[in-house]
């Protein structure tokens, strides 16, 4: 049986990872190589590092950094930030990436999605959307919004409406991040998850507000996600994902265990 | 020494870094030649079928078809075990080496009922091994490997393990010294580098 998915996300700064509070405060969380395998070896499905300044400073990503986590790294591995053209997805699967995730440069250019999933395969491109709930609105779930430059500009567009856009492109999986509930810890927007998951076929990665097993428990149930992602719950010793694995088990959720 | 086939194929390089970290010797190669001559060859794959257009072209088809021919171990993975059948619907215009007969086949939309996501993507179980199965020895039913693919291969006598996703398909494939596995073993943790070792051990 096709089993849930709980994936480490390491956001990364200037060659550490850092955690932020609704997309704000930063607190440094340690070094990347070191903690992709530490959550490789606690359970992790999947490690996702996310060079989280590299949009808006202009920055390209870590190759370095990329490298060394990489290696010896046997879990698909999912790196983002600063991908603009298919020639900086190249080096980033180089230096040994399996998936690469695009999020303001697909907006910005949305046949990069093609370009990308033509040369490497559609399997290895993740369409990531930063999503606001359109307060005030008659249907603020599905009206709400596309954020883009690490959630500090508005597009106007409806995430439901970019999310099959991205899968018609060719986009293997969306990444959907709520700033509505990152880094608060009390769960994931279900309602969105689930209203973004029956528009497409592709697997949907819930993020953001992750703070309990039984927040797992609600987004790959109610919320009908395929995975979900957290960083901070993770860093800082609240649990590792064995741990929460055998809750979300016993919640009768399948999970890969013994992992 | 291995021969992996580079045919630009994604996982390459993850395909390597694998093996060698299980102390393979490993030669990355287009050169019919240099796989006529190998011990082993490992084709790596991952994408789009029509990518293995290009192993015909470069006269690896007719090497491979030779050295399997005269014993040589030979492991497909993903788009790799695919090209073993006799072709897939994804690229209906390129042939597989015919191996195995039957043909690649998408998952459908649906499967009793109800709405079935593709790409199949993520870690699901090896279930029915068959105990004789050289790449399988040491992996107990139910082990959890990583897939992502579109495209599956049909149940055939020398299957030796399915997975279920929309019903039963070819998890892995293996007769005497050909043998092929749909998910990455480079990308699945224990399971997989067990996998490659058997292989890496033949």
């Amino acid at each position: 049986m096709l089993t849930k998915r709980i994936i480490a996300c390491l956001d990364v700064r200037d060659g550490r990872v850092v955690k932020g509070i609704q997309f704000v405060d930063i607190i440094d969380a340690g070094d990347p190589a070191e903690l992709a395998h530490r959550h490789a070896a606690a359970g992790a499905d999947e490690i996702v590092l996310l060079d989280i300044t590299a949009t808006h400073e202009g920055r390209g990503t870590l190759i370095d950094t990329v490298k060394r986590t990489a290696s010896e790294l046997f879990v698909p591995f999912t790196v983002g930030g600063g991908i603009r053209s298919a020639k900086d997805a190249a080096l980033v699967f180089d230096a040994g990436a399996d998936k690469v995730s695009i999020n303001s440069s697909a907006i910005a250019r949305p046949e990069l999605i093609g370009e990308i999933g033509g040369s490497f395969g559609a399997q290895a491109v993740i369409v990531a959307i930063d999503a606001r709930r359109a307060a005030g609105a008659a249907d603020p779930v599905g009206e709400a919004e596309v954020f883009v430059s690490g959630g500090r500009k508005a597009t106007g567009l409806r995430v439901i409406e970019w999310a099959r856009e991205a899968e018609q492109r060719g986009a293997g999986e969306i990444l959907l991040t709520s700033m509505d509930t990152d880094g608060m810890r009390n769960g994931f927007d279900c309602e969105l998850t689930a209203r973004v998951s029956a528009a497409v076929q592709i697997p949907v990665i819930a993020s953001g507000g992750a703070g309990s097993a039984a927040h797992f428990a609600e987004v790959f149930g109610r919320g009908r996600a395929d995975a979900a992602l957290a960083a901070s719950i993770f860093h800082f010793g609240v649990t590792d994902s064995r741990e929460l694995k055998a809750e979300l088990q016993r919640a009768g959720i399948p999970v890969r265990l013994p992992c | 020494m291995i021969a992996v086939i580079d045919y630009k194929a994604g996982n390459l390089t993850s395909v390597v870094k694998a093996l060698r970290y299980l102390g393979a010797e490993t030669q990355v190669t287009q050169d019919p030649e240099i796989v006529r001559q190998a011990a082993k060859v490992v084709l790596p794959g991952v994408g789009h079928f029509q990518s293995t257009q290009l192993l015909t072209d470069l006269g690896i088809t007719e090497a491979v078809r030779e050295g399997v021919a005269k014993g040589v171990w030979f492991l497909g993975v993903c788009v790799g075990l695919q090209w073993l059948f006799e072709g897939s619907t994804e690229a209906p215009g390129t042939a597989g080496l015919g191996h195995f007969a039957g043909v690649c086949e998408r998952f459908p939309a649906e499967y009793e009922s109800a709405e079935l996501k593709s790409p199949h993507v993520g870690w699901n179980s090896l279930e029915q091994i068959r105990s004789d199965s050289k790449l399988l020895q040491g992996v107990e039913p139910g082990g959890f490997v990583y897939y992502t693919h579109s495209w599956r291969a049909p149940l055939v006598s020398a299957t030796a393990s399915v997975t279920n996703y929309g019903g039963a398909f070819t998890g892995v494939v293996e007769r005497e010294n050909v043998m092929g596995v749909q998910f990455h073993p480079e990308k699945s943790s224990a399971v997989g580098l067990r996998v490659l070792k058997n292989f890496v051990e033949l």
